[in-house]
């Protein structure tokens, strides 16, 4: 059976190289499958997140040959095998070890997000067609590959001032809730930093999952945002019902 | 030398955040405790969030002649009448107002025409029971839960894993655990301990199950004096992955049956009526996993060993909406298009119904503080488990634990940490590092696979069982003396040498079960007793620990409540 060569990045916050391993190809073969093979014959100690290993659990991100994917998703078929093939972690986390990063800003994030609050009245009564829109964004994994890509994470670093497109999906789902009662654009402006969105698209490409991120997500919400801040007969009543800016 | 630790201290420590231990902090947050979750992922990664099918609830809502009584008719005959029937009957009632409570909290399931939660049909299940997002009800209700308990305010400890449970005296006083990304210590202090760590497939080399899947909370709780309970009852899914190798054993969910999915073997027959010709492709796990098995035993499988599974007589869109995963899965993974050809599935471990025996009411084990819930505990689903039953599980019996455990930290006094125990845990941890020799950790690991794979599967009998017995023994020598290299850094090979350990010994009290009953029942499929026997029908097999001995009793089984068997003798 013919091998496949990869370079994987080994290393701490401080310092990593790619090192080299041989890995025997099967059928129908996934990046990850290789990477199990290193740990049981190689690196025991290499360092990999998975779960599932079926794409339902987002947790076994990283960049295969430069791009973000999910690893047991990402089939050998498919990747030149005449080179080496490269798995570094994802670039917008700082590296716990190997191909294992530090994600927990994303979890920091989630927390400050307003939790759905249903409206008194509601009979919890829904139809199928407004629930669809919403259970796209429900699709979400968390694999935070969109995070990974989004510039203002990736190039920018602004994680102090922007939440970045995964909690965008989030919202959108609480804010196109049928029964949800709040509104959180507050929030999207301020503390999450929509504005920051140039809208590359970037995020939607890498989504495992196929969300729309920009276009039913991003795009909305940024629409909400403007109504209720920038539009001069809210901005008024805001200002008569004394509400903060 | 003495291993520097950290120390929290909670009310109440969970061990384990999938839909039972989440469920169970919610509760016990409810009721003014301090709350710790630990996991050994990422929060939102658990298990759960691989179910697929669906939620069983006794709603009416597409059926309007469902009720508890038919719920829990159909759980106790799938279940072989082994169930604790209590179990049975509280489970059935209250699912369905869990399910309320999901929605309540922002789940998000499909609907009826008239706007209410749809529901689908699944194997063993009387009416269309199964509330449902497509073919992804496991994270819908694990970010619900998730982001219900964040909010409410629970300590989350991710990627941490207990090692040892640790006693004052009797009860129950705290944890010892380490973090996988630095290895180092942690004590937990708490008054009260749910565990909630799941199921044990990754002792079986083909399983649906993930990484974490090692037995732990069983085993802790073992070697912390609880008896376990139904440990011979491991459920094989019907319907895995077979090809690519890669992917083997990956779940392919119930529903696709439950949405019409026709299984045939390779010469085109619906082999299912030759087995269950009265339910067909929606009879119990049990039978048609051993049906697939059976058919490909005898020269009728595919080229890969398993069966056709075929949904594309239904109309593409249909498909892809009510079984989205399922079409990308094999679309990804096996270039297949469900749409328009069969898939090629085989029986696969799936799921545990035996575990930590438990109080029906209170989800307590026999050692005082100690409480366990969903895959981990044994008793609501007796010899097999229904489709769509587990998720409601751990929403029903996850909640009582949180409720009890709540009480019983309120009730309960100041409680010591033991170094002494503390010390000899570290010190067991840090061994593997100093040995030079010895086996890796992955060696081992996949020779268990093996044994349990060949000698405790599908089909058992005497001469396999103690032949896997036997294997075990050595493994266990094996695995006291793995070697274990790099450094405590998020290694994984160190924490598989851990895992390991749970699972040996999970494997054992699973073997030592199923070599006892002498009876076919259920999941447990004895060739050489192939046939029920009634003297078993009233026993559970209960598994304690005796010092270094792995002991074994019979527990006879309460008698049932007239109205209940009234309700049960129905037909």
């Amino acid at each position: 059976m013919a091998d496949a060569t990869f370079e994987v990045f080994r290393g701490d916050r401080e310092s990593g190289e790619l090192l080299e391993y041989h890995v025997p190809i099967a059928p129908g073969m996934v990046v990850l499958d290789a990477l199990h093979y290193i740990q049981a014959h190689q690196a025991p100690d290499l360092a990999v997140r998975w779960n599932c290993k079926a794409g339902k659990c987002g947790s076994c991100s990283a960049e295969v040959n430069g791009r973000p994917r999910l690893t047991c998703k990402t089939r050998l078929d498919a990747l030149p095998l005449d080179e080496p093939i490269t798995v570094q972690p994802m670039k917008a986390f700082p590296v716990l070890k190997d191909l294992v990063t530090d994600v927990s800003w994303n979890y920091r994030v989630n927390k400050k997000i307003l939790p759905f609050t249903p409206r008194p009245d509601a009979e919890w009564k829904m139809n199928q067609r407004e629930v669809d829109r919403v259970q796209e964004f429900r699709k979400c994994i968390e694999c935070f590959l969109c995070q990974n890509v989004c510039h203002v994470l990736r190039d920018h670093d602004k994680k102090e001032q922007f939440g970045g497109p995964r909690f965008f999906v989030r919202v959108a789902g609480l804010e196109m809730h049928p029964l949800d009662s709040l509104s959180r654009t507050q929030l999207l402006k301020n503390e999450l930093g929509i504005g920051l969105c140039n809208i590359t698209k970037c995020c939607t490409e890498v989504c495992p999952e196929d969300i729309h991120i920009t276009d039913n997500a991003i795009i909305p919400l940024k629409e909400r945002v403007v109504d209720d801040f920038y539009d001069p007969v809210r901005w008024f009543l805001r200002k008569l019902a004394g509400r903060k800016g | 030398m003495t291993e520097k630790y950290e120390t929290r201290e909670h009310d109440i420590l969970i061990i384990g955040a999938g839909g039972a231990g989440l469920r169970a902090a919610i509760e016990a947050l409810a009721q003014g405790a301090s709350v710790g979750v630990v996991c050994k992922s990422l929060l939102g990664k658990a298990h759960t969030v691989m179910a697929e099918g669906g939620i069983a609830a006794a709603m009416s809502n597409v059926d309007a002649a469902d009720d508890w009584r038919t719920h829990f008719r159909d759980t106790m005959r799938g279940g072989k009448f082994l169930n604790n029937w209590r179990m049975a009957q509280i489970h059935a009632h209250e699912s369905p107002e869990r399910v309320r409570e999901l929605e309540q909290w922002g789940a998000l399931f499909d609907r009826t025409a008239d706007g209410n939660i749809l529901q689908r049909a699944f194997g063993g299940h009387s009416f269309k029971r199964l509330c449902h997002v497509g073919d992804r009800t496991g994270l819908e209700m694990i970010r619900t839960l998730q982001d219900r308990g964040v909010h409410m305010g629970f300590d989350v400890y991710m990627e941490c894993a207990i090692t040892r449970l640790l006693k004052d005296g009797e009860r129950i006083a705290g944890a010892l655990g380490y973090w996988r990304e630095n290895g180092r210590f942690i004590v937990f202090k708490a008054k009260s301990i749910v565990i909630a760590t799941g199921g044990i497939g990754k002792a079986w080399r083909i399983t649906s199950n993930s990484w974490e899947y090692t037995g732990d909370g069983m085993a802790l709780a073992y070697d912390a004096g609880a008896e376990l309970m139904d440990m011979e009852f491991v459920q094989f899914h019907p319907t895995g992955m077979v090809w690519p190798p890669g992917v083997q054993g990956i779940l392919v969910t119930e529903a696709v049956r439950g949405e019409g999915g026709v299984l045939t073997n390779k010469d085109g027959e619906r082999f299912m009526q030759r087995y269950d010709p009265k339910k067909m492709e929606l009879s119990t796990r049990d039978v048609v996993a051993r049906a697939i098995y059976t058919e490909a035993r005898e020269g009728r499988g595919t080229e890969h060993g398993g069966a056709y599974l075929d949904i594309s007589h239904k109309p593409a869109e249909y498909v892809k909406k009510k079984l989205p995963s399922m079409y990308h899965q094999f679309r990804e993974l096996a270039d297949v298009d469900i749409t328009k050809g069969p898939m090629e599935v085989g029986p696969t471990c799936h799921y545990m119904m035996g575990g930590i025996r438990v109080d029906a009411e209170s989800a307590q084990t026999n050692v005082p503080g100690l409480f366990a819930a969903g895959e981990a505990a044994a008793g609501l689903h007796g010899a097999n488990r229904l489709g769509g039953n587990s998720l409601s599980d751990l929403l029903v019996f996850g909640r009582r634990a949180g409720l009890a455990a709540a009480a019983q930290a309120k009730q309960t006094g100041p409680t010591a940490i033991d170094d002494a125990q503390v010390k000899d845990g570290t010190r067991e941890m840090l061994e593997p590092f100093e040995r030079s020799d010895g086996d890796s950790p992955y060696d081992v690991h996949r020779d268990l696979q093996e044994t349990m794979q060949n000698y405790v599967g599908i089909f058992r009998n005497e001469e396999d069982l103690d032949r896997g017995l036997n294997e075990l023994q050595k493994l266990k020598q094996r695995a006291a003396k793995v070697r274990v290299d790099g450094s405590r850094l998020f290694n994984p090979g160190w924490h598989l040498a851990r895992d390991l350990k749970s699972m040996l010994t999970v494997s054992e009290a699973v073997a030592l079960s199923a070599l006892e009953r002498r009876e076919s029942r259920g999941a447990h499929s004895r060739i050489d007793y192939p046939n029920y026997d009634e003297q078993w029908s009233k026993l559970n097999n209960i598994i304690a620990r005796d010092g270094e001995t792995m002991r074994l009793r019979h527990r006879t089984i309460a008698e049932m409540p007239e109205d209940l068997k009234q309700i049960v003798e129905q037909t």
